[in-house]
């Protein structure tokens, strides 16, 4: 696989703009993002996002006043959806923020000093990936309390390692190249070979990975907070919100299918995105 | 006077491995080589695949070390010391020798910044290399493979050096632009006190741009001297087979072609021809 | 007779919404037997006009947007698809330019051999038994000056050296025994010793066979050790063609006198 050079923007972006899962991905996700930043203005009840109860109108179902319908305290579910979208997006930002950055580096060392360097690097990264983050999870959540913060830092801790094997393959590959044997005889130093030589041959397929990773740790938040691990009530979220709402199927579904199809929604953008971006970033030489 | 660079009876070997990655042998890639380069030569050394040329150009650069021998510049050893103010080098392919990520600009930048010359000098580079300044803002891809190598010889020059090594720094190239970069490289030369190393595997080239040449096959010189002289008289039979073997273009270079008599209908290989010269001797 | 005719062919290409003409009016003519050449820099546009001969052009995202390609008198272009294979590899075969990315490295040669015979003769409504297949094989190897036929046929081409790789690639180009061949920069990728060897053999195979040759080259040697007529190219046209001898005496174009005057001499004269 060759990866184009970022340089050609205008061929890579009419290349994404001709692939409609693409940019169907593409749209979603800014649509999540901005609906996720806006919220507490675009949704019509922002305070129930919150502790609030009001039981003459649980369990309405969706009318116009409230698009996703009630749940069972009466609090509003679109609002509650679109807040949950916004813990969703927080949760996968703060861990991709930790896991990326730690990932690429890791990678990078192992992959260009090889040695021991590569041998301690890559052997822990092959434990941390025996472990199913789920499993992670429940049990930092069986140590400290649950909560949203030891759910990303349980995933976190473990997430970076799909990165280091990701670009620790990509640094082994680009390190026999004749450019970089170049920079070496010209002088440059480590520092310089591994993050302005190696490191932006890398960003296309970091971009790729961390878009669809982004729909995987919004899946496991959710699922973490499904199992009650997660963050916890009040506080509007997507996971818990199918978690309570499943009690009601199949008679008020929308409590909890509404929740699920949100998530399914963000998800599946990001997955868009990422397959659209690797196929912008594949290049076939045309010659 | 002191050569520029003295190669003293250089030796590597490498291990030959199966497919499966055991060793099965070693090769001798450099088999005693010994030669010398005057200040501002062209000092060809030419040779097929296997021939040891791209593995003294690497230890001369120090990318690799010998295993025996002595490399020096200016009669001062730099082994294990590579002199890279002194000795750059110029790759054949200036697709793959130039970060494809990386703007003509930043890859020039890198010896400066290396070696704490001032930024600046990347557009007096780019103008020594007869490209117009702008160039420094694009990418690679966006430039010819003529332009390509300019760069790339740019690049080389930025720390002043006294030796250039070109491993067959034209052989990617069309004909008519290796015209060019080659007439840039001889004038380059002249003006900055060059001295090159050049290694290729076209002879005419070979004629037209060294002075003195060194015919290498299986690690060894068979034959070294002033390009003239090897090429019209030549002494080695591996030199004639090389000779033989050139497409040229008008009669007067096939006449001067060495005759070399068939074996099955065709040329022999070279390794047919040392082993008969070998069995000649031994019967003589 | 003339074996093969392009008639003011002309092909674009349509990348990214743009689309670039490559090839402008493309005339040449083969007659049976003949040794002639293509020769061109980089984007003359001689690798176009093959792909365009041989059927291999990627249609989208090229077009052929005229002309006509004539192999003993029928239209390649408005033949029935099942016609066209069946000149494929067949009356007309190509000998491929680089050994390593042509053979299937998991396959042997003679497995590789064979199974391109298998087909060709499918084409072609032969039946074949397998042994006269491997018969075949071996007599083809044998022709391409292989020493050990048998030893090469059950080798992997990694077992190879280059040379005899592109000995391979010529003997897949034979076994079927076409009547034009066309030869895309063959040993290019060889050493000057081995590419030498290749050429003769090439030139020795289309003599004795009275096989046509078209030889598709950038490398003027190589045009005038090979052809005795020559087409030159240039940004997609033929700017200049003639028997190779007079040609490169005295050629009449600017852009063939630049590119003659270019190529180093192994005398050493100026240009």
């Amino acid at each position: 696989m060759t990866t184009a050079p970022l340089s050609t923007s205008w061929q890579s972006w009419y290349r994404f703009s001709r692939n409609p899962a693409a940019v169907i991905g593409a749209a979603i996700v800014i649509l999540c993002v901005l609906a996720a930043i806006f919220a507490p203005l675009i949704t019509p009840f922002p305070e129930h996002a919150g502790s609030f109860v009001d039981f003459r109108n649980r369990h309405q179902p969706p009318s116009l006043t409230h698009l996703f319908g009630t749940d069972n305290v009466g609090r509003d579910n679109f609002t509650r959806v679109i807040f949950g979208l916004r813990v969703s997006l927080a949760l996968a930002f703060v861990v991709l923020i930790i896991a990326v950055p730690l990932g690429t580096i890791m990678g990078l060392l192992a992959g260009y000093f090889g040695g021991w360097t590569e041998i301690v690097i890559m052997r822990l990264t092959d434990i941390a990936l025996a472990i199913p983050p789920l499993v992670m999870a429940l049990a930092v959540a069986s140590v400290a309390e649950p909560s949203l913060f030891n759910a990303m830092i349980a995933i976190a801790a473990l997430w970076w390692t799909w990165h280091t094997r990701l670009i620790f393959s990509i640094t082994r590959q680009i390190r026999s190249q004749e450019y970089i044997e170049a920079a070496e005889t010209l002088g440059a130093s480590k520092a310089h070979i591994l993050f302005r030589e190696i490191l932006p041959n890398c960003v296309s397929a970091i971009a790729v990975k961390t878009s669809l990773d982004a729909g995987f740790v919004i899946l496991i938040g959710a699922s973490l907070s499904f199992l009650g691990l997660g963050i916890q009530p009040p506080t509007a979220d997507l996971g818990t919100m199918v978690a309570d709402g499943a009690e009601y199927l199949p008679d008020f579904w929308w409590e909890s299918m509404l929740p699920a199809a949100a998530i399914l929604f963000v998800a599946l953008g990001f997955n868009l995105l990422g397959d659209g971006l690797r196929d912008m970033f594949d290049v076939e030489d045309v010659k | 006077m002191t050569a520029a660079l003295e190669i003293v009876s250089l030796i590597k070997t490498f291990a030959v491995k199966s497919a499966f990655g055991r060793q099965t042998g070693t090769v001798r890639a450099v088999d005693d080589v010994s030669f010398k380069v005057a200040p501002g030569e062209v000092y060809g050394l030419a040779g097929e695949s296997g021939s040891g040329k791209s593995t003294i150009a690497r230890m001369v650069m120090g990318l690799t070390a010998p295993d025996a021998g002595d490399i020096r510049i200016d009669g001062r050893s730099i082994l294990g010391q590579a002199d890279r103010a002194q000795v750059q080098m110029v790759w054949q392919n200036p697709g793959a020798s130039l970060n494809p990520r990386r703007t003509v600009g930043q890859s020039i930048r890198v010896p400066l910044v290396a070696h704490g010359k001032p930024l600046g000098r990347v557009a007096e580079l780019l103008d020594m290399v007869q490209l117009p300044r702008g160039f420094a803002d694009r990418y690679p891809h966006e430039l010819s493979g003529g332009q390509k190598q300019r760069v790339a010889i740019a690049r080389a020059l930025a720390v002043e050096p006294r030796l250039l090594v070109l491993d067959e720094p034209t052989s990617a190239l069309d004909v008519s632009v290796q015209a060019k970069v080659i007439a840039l490289l001889e004038e380059l030369g002249a003006t900055l006190g060059l001295t090159y190393l050049f290694i290729s595997h076209d002879l005419s080239l070979m004629r037209n741009f060294a002075q003195r040449v060194g015919i290498l096959y299986r690690g060894r010189v068979v034959e070294t001297g002033p390009t003239a002289q090897v090429f019209e008289t030549p002494q080695h039979d591996y030199t004639r087979l090389l000779l033989a073997s050139v497409p040229v273009i008008s009669a007067e270079e096939e006449a001067m072609r060495p005759k070399i008599p068939l074996i099955n209908g065709e040329l022999p290989t070279a390794e047919d021809l040392m082993a008969l010269r070998d069995k000649e001797r031994n019967q003589a | 007779m003339t074996l093969l005719s392009v008639e003011d062919l002309s092909v674009s290409f349509s990348t990214y919404g743009r689309t670039t003409e490559v090839l402008h009016g493309v005339s040449l003519s083969i007659p049976e037997g003949a040794q002639m050449a293509l020769v061109g820099e980089s984007g003359s546009g001689k690798s176009v006009t093959m792909k365009a001969i041989m059927g291999l052009l990627p249609i989208p995202p090229a077009r052929i947007t005229g002309g006509r390609i004539l192999f003993e008198g029928r239209d390649l272009l408005t033949m029935p698809e099942r016609d066209r294979l069946a000149l494929r590899g067949t009356a007309m075969s190509m000998v491929f330019q680089d050994p390593m990315s042509s053979l299937n490295p998991v396959w042997t040669v003679g497995d590789q051999l064979r199974t391109i015979l298998k087909y060709a003769d499918r084409r072609l409504g032969r039946a074949r038994d397998r042994r006269a297949r491997q018969a075949r094989v071996l007599e083809v190897l044998a022709q391409v000056r292989m020493r050990e036929p048998e030893r090469v046929a059950a080798s992997f081409p990694i077992m190879l050296s280059g040379g005899m790789r592109q000995r391979v690639l010529i003997a897949m180009a034979l076994l079927s025994e076409p009547r034009l061949l066309i030869a895309d920069e063959p040993g290019t990728a060889l050493d000057v010793t081995t590419q030498a060897q290749i050429l003769k053999l090439l030139k020795d195979l289309v003599t004795d066979r009275k096989l046509a040759l078209l030889m598709i080259t950038h490398n003027l040697g190589v045009v005038r050790e090979t052809s005795a007529y020559t087409y030159v190219m240039h940004h997609g046209r033929i700017v200049e063609q003639g028997e190779t001898a007079a040609l490169f005496a005295r050629p009449q174009q600017q852009y063939t006198r630049d590119l003659i005057a270019a190529v180093p001499r192994l005398t050493g004269a100026p240009r």
